[in-house]
């Protein structure tokens, strides 16, 4: 019986550290290839140089701004709208809605959020691109929008549920203070549950950005992907994922462009890492004050 | 006779199949105070909540009967439950300001309700502080968190929450189960003062407090109105034996 139960314990211990070891593996890579890049390219001309262009014959120039800031912009424009309409429905599913509208449309974010990122960019093909370049008089609607509209709905669904988790583990006793002052069911979850749940919103809103700005398919697919700095939400973008969606397949293997497109990876790793980092951190001195 | 506040007859509340309340039938006057006694699970809680019905969001409950305030029935399809609890205010049995400032805590329910006018706000927040007994004890720290006071001056603030939106009845769910003796003495005083504008009633565990504050006392026993009369008639000569059997604490 000891024997068996010291055996699974080390099984699983050996899974748990497996799982870290995994972690400061794929790390250790990146820097490890990031390096030999950084040879040849200054690493301030990467990092703040907008041209990306390896395969120049002329000069090939390694700067990543353009894929930073359509990363940024694409992140940003799904955040815009992903985050109200998110917070709403977390609020109305939290206090406003009857427990049958609730148990009926909670498990179906979650369907919604098990939806493949490859069949969203199919929507934004056939369906969101036709609309936008109908709007606006453009050519096609593979643009920055287009990638907001879909990363902002692929972020709906972690937004709304762990954003519903925090409001409802907000105390009871709020909640009938407030109605008992004569407070609509809306009122008391906007001006009460919600400060109270702030940190819970915000870490939500954070682990949600963290999704968009590491997605690839949804950008590669529905956003053009010219490798230019975008001027507006409806220029052609190409991010940080996608550049190495597209350029990682066909590049020759130990070249400066090999290496440089492991350091863009290195930079997207940075960036995430920072974001659950940090989502976690406000996470943490949320449950610590209502402990 | 005095004049009838709230008019209740035949109410029934249901949780599901579980008949809470059988058969109420009692008055509650204008400017007296309701001390509502019985042990644990008597439903005398339920009963309080229903008078401004709170029992709205506990899934299953139902009631039939009537329980009328100011001729209105309470549970009439027409009955604007926003608008009832303007004028039904109610104090919790665990003080629970909101993670607000002290000032915030009271303006609350008049910025719900629509006020805008901030002078009219300040001046009725301090107004609502003074009723509650508060104001001395936190003029000049109004926007310090009301989590910093004490907690027989957070259950003080609640009440100064609920008196700002000017209720005519106000509900007490044993206001000072939680308080020390000198706060304890301190919500009771303020209770006499407050039955000069408003009804109150007061749901107590303590059958001296019911003795000290009420006018008129209710003994509920297992979802029934045992026995209801004034107060002092109750405490010194009951009609019910057990109501006697209670007070004496020879159960409880």
């Amino acid at each position: 019986m000891k024997i068996k139960e010291n055996l699974i314990h080390g099984l699983f211990m050996f899974n748990a550290l497996l799982v870290v070891l995994v972690l400061i593996g794929i790390f250790a890579l990146l820097v490890n290839t990031s390096i030999p890049a950084f040879r040849e390219i200054d690493i301030k001309e990467f990092l703040f140089k907008a041209a990306w262009n390896p395969t120049s014959y002329v000069k090939e120039t390694y700067g990543i701004g353009s894929m930073l800031v359509s990363s940024v912009m694409v992140t940003a424009g799904a955040l815009l709208f992903a985050v109200p309409i998110g917070i709403g429905t977390a609020a109305y599913l939290s206090d406003v809605a009857s427990p049958g509208v609730r148990e009926m449309v909670k498990p179906i974010i979650e369907i919604l959020a098990g939806i493949p990122s490859v069949v969203i960019g199919f929507l934004g093909i056939v369906f969101v691109g036709p609309i936008i370049s109908r709007t606006f008089g453009l050519p096609n609607g593979l643009n920055a929008v287009n990638g907001s509209i879909l990363l902002g709905v692929m972020a709906l669904p972690t937004i709304i549920s762990l954003s519903e988790d925090a409001l409802s583990s907000v105390s009871k006793t709020y909640s009938d203070a407030s109605l008992a002052l004569g407070a609509s069911r809306w009122q008391t979850v906007i001006r009460v549950k919600l400060p109270a749940a702030l940190s819970g919103v915000i870490a939500a809103c954070m682990l949600g950005m963290g999704r968009v700005i590491g997605e690839t398919m949804i950008v590669l697919m529905a956003t053009g992907c010219a490798p230019a700095m975008p001027k507006n939400f409806l220029d052609s973008v190409r991010t940080m994922t996608s550049t190495i969606a597209i350029e990682l397949g066909e590049v020759p293997y130990y070249t400066t462009h090999y290496y440089a497109l492991f350091a863009v990876g290195l930079v997207l790793f940075i960036i995430t890492f920072c974001i659950n980092m940090a989502s976690d951190m406000v996470l943490h001195k949320y449950q610590g004050k209502r402990g | 006779m005095h004049q009838t506040k709230i008019e209740v007859r035949d109410f029934n509340f249901f949780y599901g199949d579980q008949r809470a309340l059988k058969d109420i039938e009692l008055d509650i006057y204008n400017n007296k105070v309701l001390g509502i006694i019985g042990p644990s699970g008597c439903g005398k809680s339920t009963f309080l909540r229903s008078i401004n019905r709170m029992n709205d969001t506990i899934a299953g409950a139902r009631v039939n009967g009537t329980m009328l305030i100011d001729g209105q029935n309470i549970f009439s399809e027409k009955m604007d439950v926003v608008e009832l609890r303007r004028k039904v205010g109610m104090v919790f049995q665990k003080s629970n300001p909101f993670p607000k400032s002290i000032f915030d805590n009271v303006a609350y329910g008049l910025r719900v309700n629509g006020r805008k006018d901030k002078a009219y706000i300040e001046h009725k927040v301090e107004e609502s502080l003074k009723d509650a007994a508060l104001w001395e004890e936190v003029e000049d720290r109004l926007s310090v968190s009301a989590f910093d006071l004490s907690g027989g001056q957070q259950q003080r603030l609640c009440i100064a929450r609920a008196l700002a939106i000017e209720p005519e009845v106000l509900l007490m769910d044993e206001p000072a189960s939680a308080l020390d003796p000198t706060a304890t003495a301190k919500v009771e005083e303020l209770i006499q003062e407050l039955k000069k504008k408003y009804t109150i009633v007061i749901v107590t565990h303590n059958m001296q407090q019911a003795a000290r504050i009420s006018d008129y006392t209710a003994f509920f026993m297992l979802g029934e109105l045992i026995e209801y009369n004034e107060t002092q008639k109750i405490f010194t000569n009951p009609e019910k034996k057990i109501t006697e059997e209670y007070i004496t604490g020879r159960f409880g």
